[in-house]
């Protein structure tokens, strides 16, 4: 308990600021991108398998591939996005100083981004053949 | 969790010195093994080992709680008032689980000695007793009244039998606090999670059909930490001394959030 204060009244404490009135919106982006990895992560690791022990040039070209490339680009949408949301609850869940977690959460949120537009940018590459 | 461990062997060395026999002569003795912290004396907490003779003893762990208040040490505190499991009072851990000590059978605890601690991550007033403070004003903060804006009729306000069906499950609980206490979400948050025994008592409100707050119901409950700290750990169901399901009734409660969007 950590912002409860024994010289408030009681009902204070328990009001706090208020219902935010969200988080739904995060609970159902959760399962929805939850749900898209459950085919695309099968996917992909279908697709690192069938890779396995090709050469450089038919890997590109695998990746080059417009069903691949549009899935993969799709699998790394889902992932950083479900990565983020995931990450949010666990600093809501253990992180407690606010500014602290703030901090926290806008890294996380940059991390991934950041990483999401660099894996989508390759992919990108290598599909239209730069 | 190894500074728990440590925590929890320097308070079991202190428990031999003070173990209190029951007389020479009795057959069916079992070790009960309590939670002691005062705070008059400025002393750490410590366990106190008490041996009770189960022949001259009530079947429930509470009247080994009262024999040993009675015949041992008048100083045990404890909260107990129905002895029957409906007002909540003796909620404690028993034997490793949040439970009532009024309806835990000293026979269905594991073999050996009973351990008996106070609701785990409440501040501890004194013994056995928590703070339920902050829990009550929780309870407070759902508003738990029939809330309605349409001017009350001549008599009762009606209520299909199926309508009615939907509170069992509900109204049973008796808000004892087992299952918040057994939640890890609401350890860590608790200041503003609700927990799932205030969740529960929420919906017993949101799904009543005489209600008509039920969108502000909701409203006050769409919220990161007051509803969506729940991960569904499923403690809460676990431990339930009433063999009610706080768990579901959060479920309900997300599914009727995502359903006023869709």
């Amino acid at each position: 308990m950590n912002h409860v204060d024994p010289m408030r009244a009681p009902l204070k404490n328990a009001r706090g600021l208020g219902s935010a009135r969200h988080g739904t919106h995060h609970f159902i982006i959760q399962r929805i991108t939850a749900i898209a990895l459950l085919v695309l992560v099968i996917y992909f690791v279908a697709l690192l398998v069938s890779l396995a022990g090709s050469d450089y040039a038919s890997a590109r070209a695998a990746v080059a591939h417009p069903v691949n490339a549009i899935l993969l680009i799709a699998f790394l949408i889902a992932m950083f996005w479900h990565g983020q949301l995931g990450m949010q609850v666990v600093i809501e869940d253990y992180v407690h100083p606010p500014g602290k977690a703030m901090v926290f959460q806008v890294v996380v949120i940059f991390v991934c981004v950041l990483a999401a537009v660099a894996s989508i940018f390759a992919v990108v590459r290598i599909a239209l053949g730069a | 969790m190894s500074w728990l461990n440590l925590h929890f062997q320097r308070i079991q060395r202190s428990s031999r010195a003070s173990a209190l026999r029951p007389s020479l002569g009795a057959k069916n003795v079992r070790e009960f093994r309590v939670y002691r912290w005062s705070p008059d004396d400025g002393a750490n907490p410590r366990i106190d080992t008490y041996e009770v003779d189960l022949a001259t003893c009530g079947p429930m762990v509470l009247d080994a709680l009262i024999k040993i208040k009675n015949e041992i040490d008048p100083t045990l505190t404890f909260r107990r008032s129905c002895r029957e499991g409906i007002c909540g009072s003796c909620a404690m851990n028993i034997d490793g689980t949040n439970t009532l000590a009024c309806t835990k059978a000293i026979e269905d605890c594991s073999k050996g000695d009973v351990p008996i601690y106070p609701l785990p991550h409440m501040s501890v007033v004194k013994d056995l007793v928590p703070d339920m403070t902050h829990f009550y004003a929780q309870y407070a903060s759902i508003k738990p009244w029939l809330r309605t804006q349409s001017a009350a009729p001549p008599k009762e306000r009606l209520q299909s039998k199926p309508d009615r069906a939907k509170l069992d499950g509900l109204y049973e609980c008796i808000l004892c606090a087992c299952c918040s206490t057994a939640c890890p979400s609401y350890w860590w948050n608790g200041d503003r999670y609700l927990g799932p025994a205030i969740l529960l008592q929420a919906y017993r409100w949101i799904v009543d059909s005489r209600d008509e707050d039920t969108g502000e119901r909701l409203d006050a409950l769409e919220d990161p930490f007051r509803l969506y700290r729940c991960h569904t750990i499923m403690n809460c169901t676990r431990t339930c001394p009433k063999g009610l399901n706080p768990a579901k009734a959060i479920a309900e409660i997300k599914k009727l959030m995502v359903e006023r969007r869709a």
